[in-house]
Protein backbone atom coordinates (compact mmCIF):
# COMPACT_ATOMS: atom_id res chain seq x y z
CA UNK A 1 0.00 0.00 0.00
CA UNK A 2 1.57 2.85 -1.25
CA UNK A 3 1.06 6.66 0.27
CA UNK A 4 0.02 9.33 -1.76
CA UNK A 5 3.19 11.10 -1.25
CA UNK A 6 5.01 7.95 -2.25
CA UNK A 7 3.32 7.88 -5.55
CA UNK A 8 4.24 11.34 -6.22
CA UNK A 9 7.66 10.77 -5.51
CA UNK A 10 7.97 7.59 -7.83
CA UNK A 11 6.13 9.32 -10.38
CA UNK A 12 8.79 12.33 -10.49
CA UNK A 13 10.60 12.92 -13.71
CA UNK A 14 13.87 11.05 -13.86
CA UNK A 15 16.60 13.32 -14.30
CA UNK A 16 19.47 11.45 -13.98
CA UNK A 17 21.30 11.40 -16.71
CA UNK A 18 20.96 15.57 -16.96
CA UNK A 19 22.17 16.15 -13.82
CA UNK A 20 25.21 13.67 -14.35
CA UNK A 21 25.53 15.50 -17.63
CA UNK A 22 25.72 18.41 -16.03
CA UNK A 23 28.03 18.05 -13.27
CA UNK A 24 30.58 16.08 -15.76
CA UNK A 25 30.24 19.68 -17.45
CA UNK A 26 31.04 21.61 -14.57
CA UNK A 27 33.90 19.21 -13.20
CA UNK A 28 35.80 19.60 -16.11
CA UNK A 29 35.47 22.89 -16.49
CA UNK A 30 36.20 23.90 -12.80
CA UNK A 31 39.61 21.27 -13.49
CA UNK A 32 40.28 23.18 -16.86
CA UNK A 33 40.03 26.39 -15.15
CA UNK A 34 42.10 25.62 -12.23
CA UNK A 35 45.17 25.70 -14.84
CA UNK A 36 45.28 29.66 -14.02
CA UNK A 37 46.33 29.34 -10.36
CA UNK A 38 50.18 29.52 -10.49
CA UNK A 39 52.08 30.58 -7.02
CA UNK A 40 55.83 30.89 -8.62
CA UNK A 41 55.71 34.13 -8.94
CA UNK A 42 54.31 35.24 -5.19
CA UNK A 43 57.85 35.83 -2.91
CA UNK A 44 59.16 37.86 -0.32
CA UNK A 45 58.99 40.96 -2.18
CA UNK A 46 54.91 40.35 -2.73
CA UNK A 47 53.90 40.46 0.82
CA UNK A 48 56.39 43.29 1.96
CA UNK A 49 54.54 44.96 -1.09
CA UNK A 50 51.14 44.37 -0.27
CA UNK A 51 52.35 45.20 3.55
CA UNK A 52 53.65 48.51 2.01
CA UNK A 53 49.74 49.03 0.40
CA UNK A 54 48.47 48.72 3.83
CA UNK A 55 50.60 51.49 5.31
CA UNK A 56 49.88 53.66 2.38
CA UNK A 57 46.28 53.62 2.91
CA UNK A 58 46.44 53.84 6.47
CA UNK A 59 49.26 57.02 6.44
CA UNK A 60 48.05 58.85 3.29
CA UNK A 61 49.32 61.77 1.71
CA UNK A 62 47.51 64.80 3.33
CA UNK A 63 48.77 67.34 1.66
CA UNK A 64 47.88 65.84 -1.64
CA UNK A 65 44.05 64.74 -0.16
CA UNK A 66 43.47 68.46 0.93
CA UNK A 67 45.04 70.74 -1.59
CA UNK A 68 43.43 73.00 -4.28
CA UNK A 69 45.94 73.06 -6.86
CA UNK A 70 45.78 71.07 -10.49
CA UNK A 71 47.32 68.05 -9.17
CA UNK A 72 45.35 67.63 -5.99
CA UNK A 73 42.79 64.98 -5.55
CA UNK A 74 39.97 67.01 -5.30
CA UNK A 75 40.59 68.33 -8.85
CA UNK A 76 41.33 65.30 -10.07
CA UNK A 77 37.89 63.78 -8.35
CA UNK A 78 35.82 66.64 -10.12
CA UNK A 79 37.45 66.47 -12.93
CA UNK A 80 36.11 62.44 -12.89
CA UNK A 81 33.13 63.48 -11.64
CA UNK A 82 33.07 65.56 -14.99
CA UNK A 83 33.83 63.18 -17.19
CA UNK A 84 31.27 60.50 -15.93
CA UNK A 85 28.59 63.34 -15.73
CA UNK A 86 29.42 64.27 -19.19
CA UNK A 87 29.73 61.26 -20.96
CA UNK A 88 26.51 60.18 -19.18
CA UNK A 89 24.79 62.81 -20.84
CA UNK A 90 25.85 61.89 -24.17
CA UNK A 91 25.12 58.51 -24.28
CA UNK A 92 21.94 59.33 -22.67
CA UNK A 93 20.76 61.60 -25.41
CA UNK A 94 22.44 59.45 -28.39
CA UNK A 95 20.45 56.41 -26.74
CA UNK A 96 16.88 57.17 -27.29
CA UNK A 97 16.75 57.44 -30.88
CA UNK A 98 18.65 53.84 -31.07
CA UNK A 99 16.59 52.68 -28.60
CA UNK A 100 12.92 53.87 -30.45
CA UNK A 101 15.06 52.45 -33.48
CA UNK A 102 15.59 48.77 -31.71
CA UNK A 103 12.17 48.47 -30.35
CA UNK A 104 9.78 45.65 -32.07
CA UNK A 105 6.53 47.72 -31.09
CA UNK A 106 7.89 50.81 -32.86
CA UNK A 107 9.90 49.87 -36.69
CA UNK A 108 9.98 46.79 -38.28
CA UNK A 109 11.46 43.67 -36.91
CA UNK A 110 14.15 43.62 -39.60
CA UNK A 111 15.49 47.06 -38.59
CA UNK A 112 14.71 46.54 -34.57
CA UNK A 113 17.26 43.31 -35.30
CA UNK A 114 19.87 45.19 -36.89
CA UNK A 115 19.47 47.75 -34.34
CA UNK A 116 19.94 45.25 -31.86
CA UNK A 117 23.23 43.34 -33.38
CA UNK A 118 24.62 46.55 -33.46
CA UNK A 119 23.85 47.42 -29.63
CA UNK A 120 25.26 44.34 -29.04
CA UNK A 121 28.61 44.89 -30.67
CA UNK A 122 28.87 48.55 -28.70
CA UNK A 123 28.21 46.70 -25.83
CA UNK A 124 30.95 43.98 -25.92
CA UNK A 125 34.06 45.96 -26.83
CA UNK A 126 35.58 46.73 -23.42
CA UNK A 127 35.10 50.42 -22.30
CA UNK A 128 38.95 50.48 -22.72
CA UNK A 129 39.49 49.63 -26.24
CA UNK A 130 37.37 52.47 -27.04
CA UNK A 131 39.44 54.84 -24.72
CA UNK A 132 42.61 53.38 -26.72
CA UNK A 133 41.00 53.97 -30.25
CA UNK A 134 39.58 57.61 -29.08
CA UNK A 135 42.70 58.65 -27.60
CA UNK A 136 43.75 58.84 -31.72
CA UNK A 137 40.63 61.16 -32.09
CA UNK A 138 41.20 63.75 -29.04
CA UNK A 139 43.43 63.87 -26.43
CA UNK A 140 42.86 64.15 -22.47
CA UNK A 141 39.27 64.01 -20.30
CA UNK A 142 37.52 64.66 -24.39
CA UNK A 143 38.59 61.12 -24.77
CA UNK A 144 37.06 59.81 -21.50
CA UNK A 145 34.09 61.44 -22.12
CA UNK A 146 33.43 59.86 -25.73
CA UNK A 147 34.52 56.74 -24.22
CA UNK A 148 31.76 57.00 -21.38
CA UNK A 149 29.04 58.52 -23.96
CA UNK A 150 29.83 55.40 -26.04
CA UNK A 151 29.95 52.51 -23.29
CA UNK A 152 26.49 54.04 -21.73
CA UNK A 153 24.68 53.33 -25.08
CA UNK A 154 25.21 49.78 -25.12
CA UNK A 155 23.90 49.35 -21.48
CA UNK A 156 21.09 52.62 -21.53
CA UNK A 157 19.71 51.59 -25.02
CA UNK A 158 19.12 48.06 -24.74
CA UNK A 159 17.24 49.29 -20.80
CA UNK A 160 14.87 52.29 -22.61
CA UNK A 161 14.20 49.68 -25.20
CA UNK A 162 12.75 46.92 -22.40
CA UNK A 163 10.32 50.27 -21.44
CA UNK A 164 9.63 50.85 -24.88
CA UNK A 165 8.25 47.71 -25.38
CA UNK A 166 6.63 47.65 -22.10
CA UNK A 167 4.45 50.54 -23.40
CA UNK A 168 0.82 50.68 -22.47
CA UNK A 169 -0.80 51.32 -26.01
CA UNK A 170 -4.23 51.25 -23.89
CA UNK A 171 -4.26 54.81 -23.19
CA UNK A 172 -2.98 55.90 -26.26
CA UNK A 173 -6.12 54.40 -27.74
CA UNK A 174 -8.34 56.11 -25.47
CA UNK A 175 -7.00 59.17 -26.26
CA UNK A 176 -7.27 58.77 -29.88
CA UNK A 177 -11.10 57.87 -29.20
CA UNK A 178 -11.60 61.35 -27.56
CA UNK A 179 -9.33 63.19 -30.07
CA UNK A 180 -6.08 64.44 -29.25
CA UNK A 181 -3.53 65.20 -31.44
CA UNK A 182 -0.38 63.04 -31.92
CA UNK A 183 1.15 65.81 -30.30
CA UNK A 184 -0.52 65.78 -27.14
CA UNK A 185 -0.67 61.92 -27.65
CA UNK A 186 3.10 61.78 -27.08
CA UNK A 187 3.24 64.90 -24.13
CA UNK A 188 0.28 63.33 -22.14
CA UNK A 189 0.51 59.47 -23.30
CA UNK A 190 3.40 58.32 -23.35
CA UNK A 191 6.11 60.63 -21.52
CA UNK A 192 4.97 59.91 -18.82
CA UNK A 193 5.16 56.11 -19.19
CA UNK A 194 8.39 56.73 -20.39
CA UNK A 195 10.07 59.58 -18.51
CA UNK A 196 10.75 58.07 -15.29
CA UNK A 197 12.06 54.73 -16.05
CA UNK A 198 14.22 56.34 -18.39
CA UNK A 199 15.70 58.98 -15.60
CA UNK A 200 15.93 56.16 -13.25
CA UNK A 201 18.27 53.93 -15.80
CA UNK A 202 20.35 56.71 -16.89
CA UNK A 203 21.45 57.77 -13.02
CA UNK A 204 21.84 54.35 -12.32
CA UNK A 205 24.37 54.28 -15.11
CA UNK A 206 25.81 57.92 -13.90
CA UNK A 207 26.67 55.48 -11.27
CA UNK A 208 28.40 52.89 -12.46
CA UNK A 209 30.24 55.35 -15.08
CA UNK A 210 31.76 57.11 -12.04
CA UNK A 211 33.21 54.19 -11.51
CA UNK A 212 34.63 53.23 -15.42
CA UNK A 213 35.57 57.05 -15.39
CA UNK A 214 37.77 56.40 -12.48
CA UNK A 215 40.40 53.76 -14.76
CA UNK A 216 40.17 55.79 -17.81
CA UNK A 217 43.09 57.72 -16.98
CA UNK A 218 45.14 54.53 -17.72
CA UNK A 219 45.05 54.81 -21.23
CA UNK A 220 45.47 58.91 -20.82
CA UNK A 221 41.55 59.60 -20.96
CA UNK A 222 41.93 62.07 -18.13
CA UNK A 223 40.20 61.43 -15.01
CA UNK A 224 42.46 60.50 -11.74
CA UNK A 225 43.06 56.99 -12.92
CA UNK A 226 46.79 58.87 -14.79
CA UNK A 227 48.42 59.87 -11.12
CA UNK A 228 46.90 56.51 -9.47
CA UNK A 229 48.57 54.47 -11.78
CA UNK A 230 51.82 56.38 -11.76
CA UNK A 231 51.86 56.68 -7.70
CA UNK A 232 51.72 53.06 -7.83
CA UNK A 233 54.21 52.48 -10.65
CA UNK A 234 56.71 54.20 -8.56
CA UNK A 235 55.96 52.80 -5.25
CA UNK A 236 54.79 55.99 -3.85
CA UNK A 237 51.41 54.18 -1.42
CA UNK A 238 51.12 57.04 0.18
CA UNK A 239 50.06 58.82 -2.82
CA UNK A 240 47.98 56.07 -4.03
CA UNK A 241 46.60 55.55 -0.45
CA UNK A 242 45.23 59.18 -0.73
CA UNK A 243 43.97 59.00 -3.99
CA UNK A 244 42.28 55.63 -3.19
CA UNK A 245 40.48 56.84 -0.28
CA UNK A 246 39.46 60.18 -2.19
CA UNK A 247 37.99 57.67 -4.96
CA UNK A 248 36.42 55.13 -2.32
CA UNK A 249 34.21 58.36 -0.66
CA UNK A 250 32.79 59.50 -3.64
CA UNK A 251 32.27 56.59 -5.09
CA UNK A 252 30.16 55.99 -1.84
CA UNK A 253 28.46 59.16 -2.09
CA UNK A 254 27.44 59.17 -5.48
CA UNK A 255 26.08 55.74 -4.95
CA UNK A 256 24.00 56.97 -2.04
CA UNK A 257 22.47 59.95 -3.60
CA UNK A 258 21.73 58.00 -6.46
CA UNK A 259 19.95 55.21 -4.50
CA UNK A 260 17.79 57.85 -3.45
CA UNK A 261 17.24 59.95 -6.18
CA UNK A 262 15.57 56.41 -7.68
CA UNK A 263 13.82 55.67 -4.83
CA UNK A 264 12.12 59.13 -5.40
CA UNK A 265 11.31 58.55 -8.92
CA UNK A 266 10.26 55.16 -8.75
CA UNK A 267 7.68 56.19 -5.78
CA UNK A 268 6.77 59.04 -8.03
CA UNK B 1 11.64 75.43 1.09
CA UNK B 2 10.91 75.22 -2.14
CA UNK B 3 7.32 75.45 -1.36
CA UNK B 4 7.62 78.92 1.13
CA UNK B 5 9.59 80.42 -2.52
CA UNK B 6 6.91 79.48 -4.76
CA UNK B 7 3.84 78.89 -2.64
CA UNK B 8 1.46 76.29 -4.29
CA UNK B 9 -1.22 77.11 -6.69
CA UNK B 10 -4.73 77.20 -5.36
CA UNK B 11 -7.89 75.47 -7.00
CA UNK B 12 -11.60 75.86 -5.85
CA UNK B 13 -13.21 72.73 -6.99
CA UNK B 14 -16.99 72.82 -7.82
CA UNK B 15 -17.76 71.33 -4.56
CA UNK B 16 -16.14 74.75 -2.89
CA UNK B 17 -13.47 72.52 -1.29
CA UNK B 18 -9.85 74.13 -1.78
CA UNK B 19 -7.15 71.69 -3.27
CA UNK B 20 -3.28 72.84 -3.87
CA UNK B 21 -1.08 71.95 -6.69
CA UNK B 22 2.31 72.31 -5.49
CA UNK B 23 4.59 74.38 -8.14
CA UNK B 24 6.81 72.00 -10.32
CA UNK B 25 10.61 71.55 -9.85
CA UNK B 26 11.72 71.84 -13.54
CA UNK B 27 12.84 75.06 -13.20
CA UNK B 28 14.80 74.44 -10.19
CA UNK B 29 16.26 71.00 -11.19
CA UNK B 30 17.05 72.50 -15.09
CA UNK B 31 19.10 75.14 -13.37
CA UNK B 32 21.01 72.71 -11.72
CA UNK B 33 21.76 70.29 -14.88
CA UNK B 34 22.61 72.86 -16.86
CA UNK B 35 25.57 74.47 -14.62
CA UNK B 36 26.27 70.81 -13.93
CA UNK B 37 26.45 70.85 -17.75
CA UNK B 38 28.31 73.88 -18.13
CA UNK B 39 31.43 73.03 -15.35
CA UNK B 40 31.61 69.55 -16.75
CA UNK B 41 31.81 71.38 -20.39
CA UNK B 42 34.87 73.45 -18.80
CA UNK B 43 36.48 70.88 -16.78
CA UNK B 44 37.00 68.30 -19.54
CA UNK B 45 37.73 70.54 -22.40
CA UNK B 46 34.59 69.23 -24.44
CA UNK B 47 35.27 71.18 -27.26
CA UNK B 48 32.36 70.58 -30.35
CA UNK B 49 34.21 72.16 -33.55
CA UNK B 50 37.15 69.71 -32.20
CA UNK B 51 34.69 67.02 -31.97
CA UNK B 52 33.59 67.23 -35.34
CA UNK B 53 36.44 67.93 -37.34
CA UNK B 54 38.30 65.14 -35.59
CA UNK B 55 35.72 62.15 -35.42
CA UNK B 56 35.99 61.06 -38.69
CA UNK B 57 39.17 59.41 -37.34
CA UNK B 58 37.40 57.17 -35.35
CA UNK B 59 35.58 55.97 -37.99
CA UNK B 60 38.93 55.85 -40.22
CA UNK B 61 40.18 53.13 -37.18
CA UNK B 62 37.09 51.21 -37.67
CA UNK B 63 37.15 51.08 -41.31
CA UNK B 64 41.16 49.84 -40.75
CA UNK B 65 39.68 46.83 -38.63
CA UNK B 66 37.40 45.56 -41.50
CA UNK B 67 38.03 43.38 -42.89
CA UNK B 68 40.03 41.51 -39.90
CA UNK B 69 43.17 39.26 -40.19
CA UNK B 70 42.23 35.80 -39.83
CA UNK B 71 45.82 34.82 -40.02
CA UNK B 72 46.09 36.35 -36.34
CA UNK B 73 43.37 33.64 -35.06
CA UNK B 74 45.80 30.92 -33.65
CA UNK B 75 48.08 33.87 -31.68
CA UNK B 76 44.29 35.34 -30.10
CA UNK B 77 42.68 31.86 -29.51
CA UNK B 78 45.06 30.87 -26.79
CA UNK B 79 45.37 34.30 -24.55
CA UNK B 80 41.44 34.40 -25.34
CA UNK B 81 41.51 31.05 -23.56
CA UNK B 82 43.52 32.37 -21.07
CA UNK B 83 40.82 35.39 -20.79
CA UNK B 84 38.07 32.64 -20.17
CA UNK B 85 40.18 30.77 -17.70
CA UNK B 86 40.46 33.56 -15.57
CA UNK B 87 37.43 34.81 -15.48
CA UNK B 88 35.87 31.27 -15.07
CA UNK B 89 37.93 30.49 -11.81
CA UNK B 90 37.87 33.66 -10.14
CA UNK B 91 34.00 33.55 -10.48
CA UNK B 92 34.05 30.05 -9.07
CA UNK B 93 36.10 31.08 -6.21
CA UNK B 94 34.52 34.69 -5.77
CA UNK B 95 31.00 32.92 -5.71
CA UNK B 96 32.16 30.27 -2.88
CA UNK B 97 33.82 32.68 -0.74
CA UNK B 98 30.71 35.08 -1.16
CA UNK B 99 28.50 32.69 1.08
CA UNK B 100 30.35 33.09 4.41
CA UNK B 101 30.45 36.70 3.88
CA UNK B 102 27.23 37.34 2.69
CA UNK B 103 25.59 35.27 5.55
CA UNK B 104 27.56 36.96 8.51
CA UNK B 105 25.87 40.30 6.66
CA UNK B 106 22.80 39.00 7.34
CA UNK B 107 20.86 40.73 9.52
CA UNK B 108 18.20 37.49 10.31
CA UNK B 109 20.98 34.87 10.38
CA UNK B 110 23.70 36.46 12.54
CA UNK B 111 22.31 38.56 15.93
CA UNK B 112 25.19 40.45 16.42
CA UNK B 113 24.99 44.24 14.64
CA UNK B 114 28.74 45.02 14.82
CA UNK B 115 29.72 42.05 13.06
CA UNK B 116 26.68 42.73 10.62
CA UNK B 117 27.84 45.83 10.26
CA UNK B 118 31.38 45.07 9.67
CA UNK B 119 30.64 42.52 6.78
CA UNK B 120 28.64 45.57 5.21
CA UNK B 121 30.94 47.68 5.05
CA UNK B 122 33.91 45.27 3.49
CA UNK B 123 31.45 44.24 0.94
CA UNK B 124 30.97 47.69 -0.15
CA UNK B 125 34.09 49.00 0.44
CA UNK B 126 35.66 46.00 -1.43
CA UNK B 127 32.93 46.80 -4.23
CA UNK B 128 33.52 50.05 -4.35
CA UNK B 129 37.56 49.76 -5.85
CA UNK B 130 38.01 49.34 -9.65
CA UNK B 131 38.55 46.04 -10.74
CA UNK B 132 41.54 46.95 -12.55
CA UNK B 133 42.96 48.86 -9.49
CA UNK B 134 42.64 45.85 -7.50
CA UNK B 135 44.14 43.83 -10.58
CA UNK B 136 46.99 46.57 -10.39
CA UNK B 137 47.43 46.00 -6.75
CA UNK B 138 47.52 41.49 -7.96
CA UNK B 139 50.15 42.23 -9.85
CA UNK B 140 52.30 43.73 -7.71
CA UNK B 141 51.67 40.81 -4.77
CA UNK B 142 51.09 37.61 -7.13
CA UNK B 143 53.49 38.63 -9.83
CA UNK B 144 52.41 39.35 -13.88
CA UNK B 145 50.23 36.78 -15.24
CA UNK B 146 46.64 35.19 -14.99
CA UNK B 147 47.32 34.87 -11.50
CA UNK B 148 47.06 38.46 -10.70
CA UNK B 149 43.46 38.73 -13.08
CA UNK B 150 42.29 35.57 -11.39
CA UNK B 151 42.86 37.54 -7.46
CA UNK B 152 40.78 40.56 -8.79
CA UNK B 153 38.15 39.04 -10.42
CA UNK B 154 37.87 36.84 -7.07
CA UNK B 155 37.76 39.76 -4.70
CA UNK B 156 34.98 42.11 -7.38
CA UNK B 157 32.83 38.64 -7.75
CA UNK B 158 33.14 38.46 -3.58
CA UNK B 159 31.18 41.61 -3.25
CA UNK B 160 29.02 41.27 -6.19
CA UNK B 161 27.47 38.39 -5.29
CA UNK B 162 28.35 38.91 -1.72
CA UNK B 163 26.08 42.17 -1.62
CA UNK B 164 23.32 40.05 -3.63
CA UNK B 165 23.38 37.58 -1.52
CA UNK B 166 22.94 38.92 1.65
CA UNK B 167 20.06 41.03 0.49
CA UNK B 168 18.13 37.46 -0.88
CA UNK B 169 19.01 35.77 2.71
CA UNK B 170 17.40 38.93 4.34
CA UNK B 171 14.18 38.80 2.14
CA UNK B 172 13.87 35.15 3.07
CA UNK B 173 10.26 34.25 4.68
CA UNK B 174 11.52 32.95 8.05
CA UNK B 175 8.77 31.54 9.01
CA UNK B 176 9.86 27.76 7.72
CA UNK B 177 13.43 28.43 9.97
CA UNK B 178 11.57 29.44 13.33
CA UNK B 179 9.15 26.56 12.89
CA UNK B 180 12.34 23.84 11.99
CA UNK B 181 14.14 25.90 15.40
CA UNK B 182 10.84 24.88 17.15
CA UNK B 183 10.88 21.57 16.89
CA UNK B 184 14.19 21.32 17.98
CA UNK B 185 16.50 21.39 15.01
CA UNK B 186 19.94 23.52 15.61
CA UNK B 187 20.20 26.73 13.84
CA UNK B 188 22.84 25.50 11.21
CA UNK B 189 20.19 22.75 10.20
CA UNK B 190 17.74 25.32 10.51
CA UNK B 191 19.38 27.47 7.77
CA UNK B 192 20.67 24.24 5.80
CA UNK B 193 16.79 23.21 5.53
CA UNK B 194 14.44 26.80 5.80
CA UNK B 195 16.41 29.05 4.42
CA UNK B 196 19.23 27.32 1.37
CA UNK B 197 16.51 26.51 -0.67
CA UNK B 198 14.69 29.87 -1.02
CA UNK B 199 18.21 31.20 -1.69
CA UNK B 200 19.66 28.89 -3.75
CA UNK B 201 18.17 29.18 -7.37
CA UNK B 202 18.64 32.97 -6.86
CA UNK B 203 22.66 32.45 -6.15
CA UNK B 204 23.19 31.07 -8.06
CA UNK B 205 21.92 32.70 -11.01
CA UNK B 206 23.76 35.87 -10.09
CA UNK B 207 27.05 33.88 -9.95
CA UNK B 208 26.28 32.95 -13.42
CA UNK B 209 25.27 36.44 -14.30
CA UNK B 210 28.62 38.24 -13.06
CA UNK B 211 30.53 35.24 -14.72
CA UNK B 212 29.39 36.79 -18.06
CA UNK B 213 30.37 40.23 -16.90
CA UNK B 214 33.21 39.22 -15.51
CA UNK B 215 34.40 37.77 -18.74
CA UNK B 216 34.20 41.11 -20.28
CA UNK B 217 36.43 42.58 -17.46
CA UNK B 218 39.24 40.14 -17.81
CA UNK B 219 39.43 40.80 -21.14
CA UNK B 220 40.50 44.21 -20.43
CA UNK B 221 42.58 43.05 -16.83
CA UNK B 222 45.67 42.36 -19.57
CA UNK B 223 46.39 46.25 -19.98
CA UNK B 224 48.08 46.07 -16.41
CA UNK B 225 50.18 42.82 -16.98
CA UNK B 226 46.99 40.45 -15.19
CA UNK B 227 47.17 38.30 -18.12
CA UNK B 228 44.65 37.30 -21.13
CA UNK B 229 43.74 39.04 -24.15
CA UNK B 230 44.36 42.90 -23.07
CA UNK B 231 47.60 42.93 -23.49
CA UNK B 232 47.50 41.65 -27.14
CA UNK B 233 44.80 44.43 -27.62
CA UNK B 234 47.24 46.79 -26.17
CA UNK B 235 50.09 45.50 -28.34
CA UNK B 236 48.02 45.77 -31.36
CA UNK B 237 46.87 49.18 -31.10
CA UNK B 238 50.30 50.00 -30.01
CA UNK B 239 51.73 48.85 -33.40
CA UNK B 240 48.47 50.16 -35.23
CA UNK B 241 48.63 46.79 -35.75
CA UNK B 242 44.27 47.44 -36.59
CA UNK B 243 43.07 43.79 -38.29
CA UNK B 244 44.64 42.41 -35.48
CA UNK B 245 42.49 44.73 -32.80
CA UNK B 246 39.48 43.65 -35.92
CA UNK B 247 39.76 40.15 -35.27
CA UNK B 248 40.42 40.09 -31.33
CA UNK B 249 37.22 42.47 -31.12
CA UNK B 250 35.21 40.07 -33.85
CA UNK B 251 36.17 36.95 -31.14
CA UNK B 252 35.11 38.38 -28.02
CA UNK B 253 31.75 39.60 -29.35
CA UNK B 254 31.39 36.38 -30.81
CA UNK B 255 32.39 34.93 -27.30
CA UNK B 256 30.31 36.66 -24.94
CA UNK B 257 27.46 36.80 -27.06
CA UNK B 258 27.74 32.47 -26.84
CA UNK B 259 28.47 32.96 -23.13
CA UNK B 260 25.52 35.27 -22.98
CA UNK B 261 22.79 33.06 -24.74
CA UNK B 262 24.04 30.24 -22.65
CA UNK B 263 23.94 31.88 -19.18
CA UNK B 264 20.35 33.37 -20.62
CA UNK B 265 19.00 29.57 -20.93
CA UNK B 266 20.35 28.36 -17.50
CA UNK B 267 19.37 31.31 -15.63
CA UNK B 268 15.66 31.09 -17.21
CA UNK B 269 15.68 27.29 -15.86
CA UNK B 270 16.80 28.26 -12.70
CA UNK B 271 13.87 30.77 -11.81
Amino acid sequence: MMTTVERQLLTSPRKIWYRLAITFIAIILIGWSVGAVSFKDVNQSGFQIAFNIVKGIVHPDLDLLFNVSKQSVPYLLVQTLAIAFLGTIVGGILSVPLAFLAASNVVPRPVAWLTRLLLIVIRTIPELVYGLMFIKVATGPLAGVLTIGIVSIGMLAKLYVDAIEELDVKVLESMTSIGCTTFEKIRYGIMPQLLSVFLSVTIYRFDMNMREASILGLVGAGGIGAPLIFAMNSYKWDQAGSILIGLVILILLIELVSNKMRARLVKG
Amino acid sequence: MYDKMFPPKQIVLPSGKVVYQKRTRLPLIAVIVIAAVYYSVELTDFNLHKLVTRIGEFFVLIDAMIPPDWSSWHKMSTALLDTLQMSLLGSLLGSLLAVPFAIAASSNIVRSRIVVALFKTILSLLRTLPTLVTALIATFVFGLGPMAGVVAITLFTISYVGKLLYEQIENADMGPFEAMESLGMTRIQAFRNAVVPQVLPGYLSTSIFCFEGNVRYASILGLVGAGGIGLLIKEDIGWRDYPGVGMIILALVVTVYLIETVSEHIRKKLI
